[in-house]
């Protein structure tokens, strides 16, 4: 079996050739310091500079407002955390959603641990953050709302502008985990009020290792990293060049190409989940029908665990990811698939198919085609299908 | 992750299916936690496991601990069968890796509730076999603190 079809592209993606390439000079030729005085360091200072307004240009923000980071999870980490302390006089409350990535709910877990109060905002049935709770939740002593821009699981995509709305008429801040969003759909940090946001680099055909914080100019925020007077001095650390360089070419090809490849990714989307749900029986989608991330298919199939499926399909060249308990490494299944209402045994049954502008035609039908064979393979070996056709047929 | 004996098994699960008027059948597990079996046994007049079949709802190592269950007590009288313990049923598979142990109780778990359906119907006592409990995740150490 030669066959390789990647369908996991929200875990990882493939660096585009043409970023690689802009990077590798930067091992080997250009290799000084930027923050070194002599001549030679400048052509790295340069890339640096330029990689910076690159990437602030995906968002309409300044370039003075981009801080590199070591990738998404620092950047939430530093949101939540360094905000909180920067903020504790005026209070200590936090408002997040119940579906974030734990980057985000293991920091306010651990910031309930320091004393502060979270409130997880609960979303509706498509994995959308219920506006009317959210602004229920704002208290005198809210400092911050984060709320991540699309679902890393489900695909489901928030509604940043209104939540920008009401934690501007608050006066609150307002943090998004943009992991899954950032360069792949518009984002503006001024129309949308956009206080803060985390993006990484290896999920937009970048490298891995890096990410960026897009911090809004008069936003108190204490360093996470302390040494050097790198990034203004909030986040030392000597530049990791090759990395900023990816990430802005990177940016700069999403910038140029997102319309396009965002089309062609929603139709071959939009054609897997159409054969799935109508040649599959007792299967559901998750996540929001139009408001989804356009590389995003995540089902449900009734009957089956989901590391069976992976299994079965990596032996037919299928990389997909599910959010089982057996995936996971806990006897939970996905805390977003429990948030969005459904029961458990329901919620191990999933499978998250993300797709690139490389995925083809070619590759989804394939996939659909053993998919089938596939779940009713391991639904004839389920006791759960064996007592729901006897109920059937009772 | 899975030794090349688990992966066989997985792909190739031994008797898989549902035997008819089967004199025992055990249902194990919970959809909760992700994993349920379903094991049925023939067993003739001496007391003898003819025939052994599974359903099983769960991961890769679940089904591979059944199949392999089900061939152990295959042949085998009520007496052995019961001492087809968890660690049997693992060492036969080569191993398994430490999140997926519970996987091997619950094949445990699974000859005892047949055997002990079997016992119930016959309305005999089989020494030695206590009632299985139907829901093994209460044995389920709670996952390490990360902080």
């Amino acid at each position: 079996m030669s066959k390789r079809i990647y369908l996991d592209n929200a875990a990882t993606t493939q660096v585009r050739p043409e970023v690689l390439e802009e990077m590798l000079p930067y091992f080997t030729e250009h290799y000084g310091n930027p923050a070194a005085i002599y001549s030679f360091a400048s052509e790295a200072g340069h890339a640096v500079a330029h990689a910076r307004q690159a990437v602030a240009d995906v968002i309409g923000a300044n370039k003075d407002e981009i801080y590199f980071t070591g990738g998404g999870s620092e950047s939430d980490n530093w949101a939540l955390k360094a905000t909180a302390e920067a903020y504790s006089s005026k209070g200590k409350h936090i408002i997040t959603s119940t579906i974030e990535h734990h980057a985000i709910l293991h920091t306010a877990e651990w910031l309930e641990k320091q004393g502060y109060e979270v409130t997880y905002v609960p979303v509706d049935e498509n994995g959308t953050v219920k506006l009317d709770a959210l602004e229920a939740a704002i208290r005198p002593d809210t400092i911050l709302i984060s709320i991540m821009a699309a679902n890393n699981e489900i695909g489901t995509i928030q509604p940043l502008k209104e939540i920008g709305a009401i934690a501007k008429k608050h006066g609150v801040l307002f943090h998004t985990d943009a992991v899954q969003a950032y360069a792949h759909i518009p984002i503006d940090v001024n129309e949308m009020n956009i206080d803060m946001l985390s993006a990484s680099g290896h999920k937009i055909g970048g490298p891995k290792g890096i990410g960026l914080m897009y911090i809004r100019k008069g936003v108190k925020i204490r360093s996470f990293i302390h040494g050097g007077a790198q990034e203004r001095s909030r986040r030392a650390g000597t530049h990791n060049v090759p990395g900023i360089v990816g990430m802005g070419k990177a940016a700069q090809i999403a910038v140029r190409d997102m319309d396009q490849i965002s089309d062609y990714e929603s139709q071959l989307r939009d054609h897997l989940i159409e054969r799935v749900l109508a040649e599959i029986p007792y299967t559901r989608l998750n996540g929001h029908r139009t408001d989804r991330l356009p590389n995003n298919a995540n089902f449900c199939f009734r009957f089956i665990e989901g590391e069976s499926l992976l299994i079965l399909l990596d032996q037919a060249g299928i990389y997909g990811s599910s959010g089982s308990a057996c995936t996971s490494g806990s006897l939970d299944p996905s805390h977003v698939l429990l948030a969005i209402g459904l029961p458990h045994e329901i919620a191990h049954g999933s499978l998250r198919l993300t797709l690139s502008d490389a995925t083809t035609l070619e590759d989804i039908d394939y996939t659909v085609d053993k998919l089938k064979e596939i779940i009713e393979r391991l639904r004839g070996m389920s006791p759960l299908y064996e007592d729901f056709i006897k109920k059937e047929n009772a | 992750m899975y030794s090349e004996k688990v992966m066989d098994h997985f792909n190739n699960p031994r008797n898989v299916g549902e035997i008819e008027n089967a004199s025992g059948v055990g249902t194990v597990g919970n959809a909760k936690c992700g994993d349920i079996m379903r094991m049925y046994l023939d067993i003739d007049d001496n007391g003898v496991i003819q025939e052994a079949k599974f359903k099983t709802f769960g991961c890769g190592a679940a089904v591979a601990t059944s199949s392999m269950a089900t061939e152990l007590v295959k042949g085998k009288t009520i007496q052995e069968a019961l001492q087809v313990t968890n660690k049997a049923v693992m060492e036969a598979l080569d191993g398994l890796p430490p999140v997926k142990v519970h996987c091997s109780l619950l094949a445990e778990e699974a000859i005892h509730a047949a055997l002990w359906d079997y016992a119930e119907k016959h309305h005999i006592t089989i020494e030695g076999l206590e009632k299985p409990v139907s829901d093994i995740s209460e044995h389920e150490e709670a996952p390490e603190e990360e902080y």
